[in-house]
Parts: C-alpha cells; sequence; structure tokens
C-alpha cells in the first residue's frame, strides 16, 4: 500500500515534484498507443462485397419493408476491424446503411412487418453476439489501466442505437417479439456486459432495461441470470467489468419490486448483494451497491439488522480503502434506519464503530468520527447514550493521548465534549472507572493466559497417561 | 446450553471442566484473532474432554454455532479432518458429519472447499456399512440441497465413495451426478465438469463408456464457455481410461470441437493442456492424428505459418497464443533436437516478434529447456529485440519478470554479449518510477556480481550506482543505497570499505530523512563486511551524530546500528517495530503532502 501511495503521490501533487521526480512519464517513453481489441474472427481472406441498395426513401413506400429486411441482411455481414486498411468501402457503406436503418425505424410508420422481427434480431445478434476478447493483461486493473476499446465500434455502436430505437418503437411488440428476444437472447447479452469497453456498457445497460420493461415473462429469468453472474463474480472469478452497470438496472428494479417483499428478493439481498462487498475491486460498483442496499431498506425496514450484520460480518481486516467505503455506506443506512431498528443492531454496530475510530489509519478514523457531524445518527446516539457511550468511551479516551494525528484528536475531543453534554453522570462514571477497567481488562486476559496453559498442561499429562486416546 | 450447565457447574470437580469453560468463553470472544485461536486449538479441548464428551457435547456444540467469520469456520473445517482418533475412532468417524454438512452449505468457497477435504479424508475412515448408513446418506442430501453450494460440494464427494459401495447405491451416485451435470445454474455444473475426470476414474469401464463419454459431451457443448473450458481439462483423464480403438470415436470429435470452440478460453485450456493430452494421446494414437489435431489448433490460431504478418495480428487468440507459447517450449524436450529445429525454431522465432508482450515472455521463461536441447546460441540474434522491448514494456509486470529471467539470460549469453547489450537495461531499471522494479534491479545486481565476479562489478557497476548517490531524486539517492546492501557481500571488503563505504557516509547529511535512516541501515547492512578499523574510525562517530538527529526514525535506527554489537542480526520483534514505525513515518509523510497541498 505504501509503496502504490508513494508514487500516486508523487504523481498527484506537482508541488514536490522537484524532491520527487518519479513522475510518470519520466521513465516511460514507450509508445502508448489506447489499445484497441476485437474478438471478431476474421472470417475470410478475400474481401467482402455488397451490393449497394438504394436508399429507403427513394423507393415508393409498399417497397419499403422489403427494402429493410434486405438492408437488415447485408448488416449480418460482419468485418474486422483490427485491419484497418480492408474493406475501406464496405465498412463506410455498412456504415451508412446503419445510419440509414437508424432513421428509418425512428420515424417510419409500418414498417414493422412480422417477417421485420427475426430478421431484427438476426442482425442484431450477429453483430453484437461474440466471445469478449481477453483482456490487454491478466493483471487488468479496471482501476488503474485503461480500459481496452471495442474496435467495431463505429459499426457497433449503430447496432446497439438501432436495436434500442427498436425496442422503444411505437409500433414494437413484444407478444411478437417474445419469439425471437428469448432466454437465450438475454443470457449472451447478459455476458456481453464483462466488455471492457464502458461505450458498449452503457449502451446494454439501455437494452437490458427496455428488455426488462417489456417482456414480462422473461424478468424472472433476467433477475436469476443475474445473480449467477455475481456469485460467479463473488465466489469464483472476482472479474467481470459489468458489475456497476448491472446494479444501476436492478436499483431500478428493486425500487419496483411490490410489498411484502417475496423471499427469491430478500434471498438476493442476503446472500447476493451482501457478499458483493467482499471482492477485492469494491470501489468500481460500490456506489451503486450501496444504492441498492439503501433501496431495500426503504422498502423493507425490517431488513436492517441482518444487512447490517451482514455487512459487520465483512468488514474489512486489511484494506482502508474499503473500510471508508463500508463506513460511508453505514451512514448511508443509518440515515434511513427507524430508531427501533437501530437499537436491535446498536451494540455490534458501535464496538465496530469504536474499532474504526481507533484505527491508525487516519482516513479510517476520520470518516467514523464524522457520524457525529450527522444531525440524525447524532440523535439516535443521544437516545441510546446510556448504551453507545460505555462502547465507545474507552477508545475516544485512548484515541484522544495517543494518536498520531492532531486532526483526528481534535476530532476525537468534539466527540467526547458531545458526550459529555449529552449523559454528564455516565461520562464522569466511566472517566472515574477508566483505569480500574483497564487493570481488570489486563487481568482477564492474564487469567485467559493461564487457563490455556492449564489446559495444555492437560493434555499433556493426559496425553502421557494414555498415549493420546484418553478412555473415559 | 449443556454445555454451560456441564462445563460451568463444576460437580465433578475435576479439571475436565477447564476446556469447556475456556472454550465457551473462547468461541464467543467478541475478538475473531481469540476465537480462531482456541479453534485451532480444538484438538486440545476435545482431548481433555475425552472421547466421549467430545461425542456428545462438544460436536453438538460446534454444529449449533457454525455461524461465524469464514477465517473462523475455515479453521474448524480443517480441525474436523483430523479428529476421528479424538472422537473415539473409526468406529465413531460418522459423529463428525453433522457440523461438516453444515459447513459444506457455507457461501464462502474457500469454507466449503475445505469442509469437503476434510469430509474425503474422513470418508476414508468409514466402513463400508457406514458409510452407505450415513456418509452416503450425507452425500444425497447435498446434491438436493436448496442453494447451489451444498449440490457443489456434493460434487466433490461422489468419487470418495463410490468405489465401496454396494451396486445399488453405486447406480444412485450415478444418477445424482448426471443431475447435477445438467444442474439449473452454472456454478454447480461447472463443479460437476471440474470433477467429472475424477469420477470417471473410478467408474466401471462400461459405465465411462455410456455415462461419462455422455457427460463429457454435453458439459463440452453447454451454453457458458467457463463450463465447457472444464469439460475438456476433464479430456486428458477420460482418454487414458479408453482403449485406444474407441478413442478416435469417443473423444476425439469433442476435442477437435473444443480446439475450435468460438470461445477463446475454450481453445485457452486446449492450448493450456496441451502437453498433457499429447503425452496421454501418445500412447495411443499414431503420430498423424496428433498430427492432424496440432494442425488445426496452430493453422487456427495463426501460428504455423506466419505467411504475412497480417495472419498474425488476429488480437483475440493472445492468450491461447501465450498459453501455447509456454507449453510449445516444453514440446522440444518430447521432439528432440532434429525436430526441434526443423519444426519448432520458425515457431519460437515468430513468437519473439509477437506483438503481445505475454507471448514474448512466455518464450524467454521457458528458454531453458530449449537450451538443453538445441543451445542458446541459435536464437541470441532473435533474442535481444525481444528483451529490449519487454525490458520497456509499459506493464511493469512484463518488466518485472524479465528482470528475473536476467541472471540466467546473462549466464547463457556471457559476460561480453551482456556488457555490450544488457548492461544499460540493467542500469535503466534502477530508476525506474515502480518500486518493485528498482527493488528487483537492485536484486539482480547482486546476482549479476555473484556471476561475473567483484572485478567486473567494480568496473561496470559500482561507479554508476554511486553516481546516483547525487541524483536530485530522493528515491534515485536511496536506490544507491540499497544497491550497496545488496553488493557489499558479493563485492567484498576491498570495495566496500574504500569506495562505496565513503559514499555511504557522506549521505548521512542528507536533508531526507528516509535517506538518513536508510544511511543507518546501510551501516548496520554493511557492518559485517566492513575492517575493523574503518567501523571504529568512520562508522562509529556517523552513527553516533545520527543518534542525536532531529527525526524520531533517523534516532530511532541509528541507536538500533550502534547497540547492533558490530552489526550483527537484529532481534526479529525489533525489525518487526522497525517496520511499524518505518510505516508510521511513512504516514506522516502523506500526512504532511497532504496537508501542504
Amino acid at each position: 500500500m505504501s509503496i502504490r501511495a508513494m508514487s500516486s503521490a508523487a504523481t498527484t501533487s506537482p508541488s514536490v515534484d522537484k524532491v520527487d521526480g518519479f513522475s510518470r512519464k519520466s521513465v516511460r517513453k514507450a509508445k502508448q498507443k489506447r489499445s484497441q481489441s476485437s474478438s471478431q474472427f476474421r472470417s475470410q481472406g478475400k474481401p467482402i462485397e455488397l451490393t449497394p441498395l438504394p436508399l429507403l426513401k427513394d423507393v415508393p413506400a409498399p417497397e419499403q419493408p422489403e427494402l429493410f429486411l434486405k438492408k437488415l441482411q447485408q448488416c449480418c455481414t460482419v468485418f474486422d476491424f483490427m485491419d484497418t486498411l480492408s474493406d475501406l468501402k464496405m465498412k463506410e457503406y455498412k456504415r451508412s446503411t446503419l445510419n440509414e436503418l437508424v432513421d428509418y425505424v425512428t420515424v417510419s410508420r409500418g414498417y414493422l412487418t412480422e417477417q421485420a422481427y427475426p430478421e431484427v434480431v438476426k442482425m442484431v445478434s450477429h453483430n453484437i453476439f461474440r466471445t469478449l476478447p481477453p483482456s490487454d493483461s491478466n493483471e487488468f486493473d479496471p482501476e488503474e489501466d485503461e480500459p481496452t476499446l471495442e474496435a467495431s465500434w463505429p459499426h457497433l455502436q449503430l447496432v446497439y442505437e438501432f436495436f434500442i430505437r427498436f425496442l422503444e418503437s411505437q409500433e414494437f411488440q413484444p407478444s411478437i417479439a417474445k419469439k425471437y428476444i428469448d432466454q437465450k437472447f438475454v443470457l449472451q447479452l447478459l455476458e456481453l456486459f464483462d466488455s471492457e469497453d464502458p461505450r458498449e456498457r452503457d449502451y446494454l445497460k439501455t437494452v437490458l432495461h427496455r428488455i426488462y420493461g417489456k417482456f414480462l415473462g422473461l424478468r424472472a429469468f433476467i433477475r436469476k441470470q443475474i445473480n449467477n453472474i455475481f456469485l460467479r463474480f463473488v465466489y469464483e472469478t472476482e472479474h467481470f467489468n459489468g458489475v456497476a452497470e448491472l446494479l444501476e438496472i436492478l436499483g431500478s428494479i428493486i425500487n419496483g419490486f411490490a410489498l411484502p417483499l417475496k423471499a427469491e428478493h430478500k434471498q438476493f439481498l442476503v446472500k447476493v448483494l451482501i457478499p458483493l462487498h467482499t471482492v477485492r475491486s469494491l470501489s468500481l460498483f460500490h456506489a451503486q451497491l450501496a444504492y441498492c442496499i439503501v433501496q431495500f431498506l426503504e422498502k423493507d425496514p425490517t431488513l436492517t439488522e441482518p444487512v447490517i450484520r451482514g455487512l459487520l460480518k465483512f468488514w474489512p481486516k486489511t484494506c482502508s480503502q474499503k473500510e471508508v467505503m463500508f463506513l460511508g455506506e453505514l451512514e448511508e443506512i443509518l440515515d434511513v434506519i427507524e430508531p427501533t431498528q437501530f437499537v436491535k443492531i446498536q451494540e455490534p454496530l458501535f464496538k465496530q464503530i469504536s474499532r474504526c475510530v481507533s484505527s491508525p489509519h487516519f482516513q479510517v478514523a476520520e470518516r467514523a468520527l464524522y457520524y457525529w457531524n450527522n444531525e440524525y445518527i447524532m440523535s439516535l446516539i443521544e437516545e441510546n447514550s446510556s448504551v453507545i457511550l460505555p462502547i465507545m468511551f474507552a477508545s475516544l479516551y485512548r484515541i484522544s493521548k495517543e494518536h498520531w494525528n492532531p486532526a483526528i484528536v481534535a476530532l476525537v475531543y468534539n466527540v467526547l465534549k458531545a458526550f459529555m453534554e449529552m449523559n454528564s453522570t455516565l461520562f464522569d462514571e466511566l472517566t472515574a472507572t477508566y483505569k480500574s477497567d483497564r487493570q481488570r481488562e489486563k487481568k482477564k486476559e492474564k487469567e485467559r493466559e493461564e487457563l490455556w496453559k492449564k489446559l495444555e498442561d492437560l493434555e499433556l499429562k493426559r496425553g502421557l497417561r494414555s498415549d493420546g486416546i484418553i478412555p473415559t | 446450553r449443556q454445555l454451560r450447565r456441564n462445563g460451568g457447574g463444576g460437580a465433578d470437580g475435576d479439571d475436565s471442566l477447564y476446556p469447556i469453560a475456556v472454550l465457551i468463553d473462547e468461541l464467543r470472544n467478541e475478538d475473531v484473532q481469540l476465537r480462531l485461536n482456541s479453534i485451532k486449538k480444538l484438538s486440545t479441548i476435545a482431548l481433555a474432554l475425552g472421547v466421549e464428551r467430545t461425542r456428545t457435547e462438544l460436536l453438538p456444540f460446534l454444529t449449533d454455532t457454525i455461524y461465524d467469520e469464514d477465517e473462523v469456520l475455515l479453521a474448524l473445517a480443517e480441525q474436523l479432518g483430523n479428529f476421528t482418533m479424538l472422537v473415539g475412532g473409526p468406529e465413531y468417524v460418522h459423529c463428525l458429519l453433522p457440523p461438516l454438512e453444515s459447513l459444506a452449505t457455507v457461501e464462502e468457497t474457500v469454507v466449503r472447499d475445505k469442509a469437503v477435504e476434510s469430509l474425503r479424508k474422513i470418508s476414508q475412515e468409514h466402513s463400508p456399512v457406514d458409510l452407505e448408513v450415513h456418509f452416503e446418506p450425507l452425500v444425497k442430501r447435498l446434491a438436493s440441497g436448496d442453494w447451489f453450494t451444498s449440490r457443489t460440494s456434493a460434487c466433490g464427494l461422489f468419487s470418495v465413495c463410490y468405489p465401496r459401495v454396494s451396486s445399488t447405491v453405486k447406480a444412485e451416485i450415478r444418477q445424482h451426478f448426471r443431475t447435477l451435470c445438467s444442474d439449473d445454474t452454472p456454478m454447480v455444473r461447472r463443479a460437476a465438469a471440474s470433477k467429472l475426470g475424477e469420477f470417471a476414474k473410478v467408474l466401471e469401464l462400461d459405465y465411462v463408456k455410456s455415462d461419462i463419454i455422455s457427460l463429457f459431451t454435453a458439459l463440452a457443448s453447454d451454453e457458458q464457455d467457463s463450463v465447457r473450458l472444464l469439460a475438456v481439462e476433464a479430456c486428458v483423464s477420460i482418454a487414458t481410461l479408453l482403449p485406444q480403438e474407441d478413442l478416435e470415436s469417443l473423444v476425439m470429435p469433442t476435442l477437435r470441437q473444443a480446439a475450435e470452440d468460438k470461445s477463446w478460453r475454450v481453445r485457452y485450456m486446449v492450448a493450456d493442456k496441451f502437453s498433457e493430452t499429447f503425452v496421454s494421446l501418445q500412447m495411443y494414437l499414431c503420430f498423424n492424428c496428433i498430427h492432424s489435431v496440432l494442425t488445426i489448433w496452430l493453422s487456427d490460431l495463426c501460428l504455423l505459418c506466419p505467411v504475412s504478418e497480417q495472419e498474425l495480428v488476429s488480437d483475440t487468440n493472445q492468450h491461447v497464443k501465450s498459453a501455447l507459447a509456454s507449453v510449445i517450449m516444453g514440446l522440444s524436450t518430447i521432439l528432440g533436437k532434429d525436430n526441434t529445429i526443423e519444426h519448432l525454431l520458425p515457431l519460437f522465432l515468430a513468437q519473439l516478434k509477437d506483438e503481445c508482450p505475454e507471448v514474448r515472455l512466455n518464450i524467454i521463461s521457458n528458454l531453458d529447456c530449449v537450451n538443453e536441447v538445441i543451445g542458446i546460441r541459435q536464437l541470441s540474434q532473435s533474442l535481444l529485440p525481444a528483451i529490449v522491448e519487454l525490458a520497456e514494456d509499459a506493464k511493469w509486470r512484463v518488466r518485472l519478470a524479465i528482470i528475473e529471467y536476467m541472471p540466467l539470460l546473462a549466464g547463457q549469453l556471457g559476460v561480453e554479449f551482456f556488457d555490450e547489450k544488457l548492461n544499460t537495461l540493467c542500469m535503466a531499471w534502477l530508476i525506474d518510477h515502480v518500486y518493485a522494479i528498482r527493488e528487483a534491479a537492485t536484486c539482480n545486481l547482486m546476482k549479476l556480481v555473484e556471476k561475473f565476479g567483484a572485478e567486473w562489478a567494480q568496473n561496470t557497476i559500482v561507479p554508476k550506482v554511486l553516481g546516483m548517490a547525487n541524483d536530485p531524486n530522493y528515491l534515485h539517492r536511496m536506490t544507491t543505497l540499497f544497491c550497496i546492501n545488496a553488493l557489499s557481500e558479493a563485492c567484498g571488503q576491498d570495495i566496500t570499505t574504500k569506495q562505496m563505504l565513503p559514499v555511504v557516509l557522506k549521505m548521512s547529511n542528507d536533508q531526507v530523512a528516509n535517506v538518513r535512516f536508510n544511511v543507518a541501515k546501510s551501516l548496520q547492512k554493511i557492518g559485517p563486511v566492513l575492517d575493523s578499523n574503518a567501523l571504529q574510525t568512520e562508522v562509529k562517530p556517523v552513527l553516533e551524530k545520527l543518534a542525536t538527529d532531529t527525526d524520531m526514525d533517523v534516532k530511532y535506527f541509528a541507536q538500533e546500528a550502534i547497540s547492533g554489537k558490530h552489526f550483527t542480526l537484529i532481534n526479529v520483534n525489533k525489525l518487526k517495530m522497525a517496520i511499524i514505525k518505518s510505516e508510521m513515518h511513512f504516514n506522516l509523510l502523506v500526512f504532511t503532502v497532504l496537508v501542504l497541498a
């Protein structure tokens, strides 16, 4: 951590440049081209020929549907964009055809014949469904590395654009489309969310949102598959680029859940969303995740306890950066918590907060201490000061004497002052017994050690007596 | 609850009440570390309790309190695998099943895997009867569990009980395995696919042919590529089980299909398992057949005949290529010198020019295989540009990897070649902007000096290293110190005292505290190499001066060095303290920087 922080300190603050010349550019002069990748296979070695068709607006209306189908079929041809020199003319032709199709589905009426549906889905499938290319390196770190962009984007973007217009078109009939936009289609669509290209994931988000909205029969399936993606992400690979986007969609799905919540949804919260917090790359989707969690709690406040217990269970042990995120999320939860729920969870919760407050990492301590600036949380603490103060006191007292960071010490003094004003009798009592409490703790610690020692002696004795297996 | 009564009551007045009281106390402690400690000493507790109370009280208690931090559960799962004697021997081993069953349904993969591992272990200690009465029902329960975790765990348990149960139960087990292979969730199908090979090994040949092959074919054409690739992995063991005449019809079609899979991940797996499959197939198949498979892969991946540059620039299969690059080197030992030169050498050379750094790196890092067969000289001209490019790669991990091969390359290419072509690279790494690279570069220098000798060091490396001591950048100056730390021993007393020491001493006046306390550390480090005269007259005064420094860390390390009694070993605890201190120092530094900014 220190190394990374050191180099980032070096790059982010120009004022120390003179002492610390390790700016990123100082050593690296190798060409840094923006990396592009595509998994589209070179289908054939020879150039692709498409016969140019007339513009849709140039033919009489009755002939348009026919021509529309032909154009869709032409657009099934996929070009190799890694080779920037091949098929230039045809690439341009396909681009303009796609553009025309986008305009056409937006403004035209009566073009959507029943025959058009399978052709549209076929064209879209041919273009967007592909095995995503491997990441540029095994160690791709979405926080640090530039994403690899999809080389065939000039076409792909238009295909997505077209598909969205198609789904949003007034003439679009889900009852016909569901024959073609089925589970298999959705499954392939979901796999694309792993794309490294953020532009593509953005389009996918809209597409999936529309499909979820229009195809009631697919909703449960979509949720289940997203579950599977998340579970694989958490427990198997720790790698999936589209988690934030999927969570964003889920955020609005959760919003629409009917009350009382189904068991399936609660299970999703506890078994999928909470474990998502354990993932290393949490920072990439934490905002969306926290939003989903808070959505759930606003729907059903009785979920507060399992959620907070879950967070406490997965509380980061070594990663301070994540700890700060957890504290942020907890504050969001506390902002909406009901006082009755708060009481249920306050003890384990404040034991954790007291540990955070005494973290040697000042950002963690600071983030936890900021809770005392939050009026609603303050009011909850005040109501329950007789429980919370004894939990917090020892840490606060100790930090006020020992923390290396003066800003933290100042904040702690404020918190202590607030507590003193809240409940001065208890405060004085705790101050008076602080020393003896510490001594009692030490004594207990010693007793424990002795107990274990006795136990080991016992084992030794018995072991000698019966060679490892004791007759009863 | 019963435990507390028995444990806390102290009715028997025996020392046996300690363990249970301790356990309860410790298992409920807020501090995870203490809970963890007590779980790790579970055998002590069980031993003290005796086998009966372990069975009747401890195990039910553990089964009830299974909700805890994964860390604790992991330790528990591991402990229980070694508990047979503590519950009274194989006769009672089935008592361990309930807690392990719960653990096998936990979400966290490592816990579950450990529970399965322990279950597999104790399954061997069950008698055939117990296996059918206790163990197999557990497997069945897991296999039909609601949540995917238990079904996943079940996949790993079929193969351990199959060989020792009656034929009716065997049929049931096969049925369960079949069901899990077509499970609704991909997680379970993946688990089943990954155990396919293992399960095939314990099945009777007829069932391998009838059951396993159809499952293999189905999994190998699963809708998810993550399942397909695991099926490919199983192919190796399946192939070894089948008689030669069946291979072509039963395995090869699927393997060919996998080699041409539209997903690069599957092709990657085929490539990755290349050597293994190759060896296992070689036993049965004539060379032509293998050759045809090879050709499919290789031509498919545009590797065999680099007709034009463009053919190679198919970015899709980077990973596949890189996997092939690493296994292909291993082939040279199988194929022998002539074949290697004829068939593989052109491939190596083509891959050394590959645009993907991993491909090149995999070739270079497996050079020793080829070196054994044909000698490195054959390759040196093509190697150099590849090395130089990797040395400047934008990814620091690639740079790190090539540094690690430097000593090996230097040894094989010889000192002249090294001085001429590679020396500048090695020096450039010392001022890399990534610390890990600077550190590796330092270590690399040490290994080079060990290889080429002190005289070489004096002429080529030492002057450059010492020159960096005047660099305006304090990180460069510290690198000088780190290099000196690493090189002093290899360079010997003379060079260290005459050339390095003066520089170190001069740096004790550096304005940056980090440099000064590293001077103290360096002096401690190189102390043993120096003669006692220099120690007394030169080193000691400087350390004494540093011991009165205004910075607390400088003071600390200077005192540390002085008290090190002729600079011998420091005690480990102090070292830890030192690390903590230096981190704190760093925190302060960051804080200051932030405040200033």
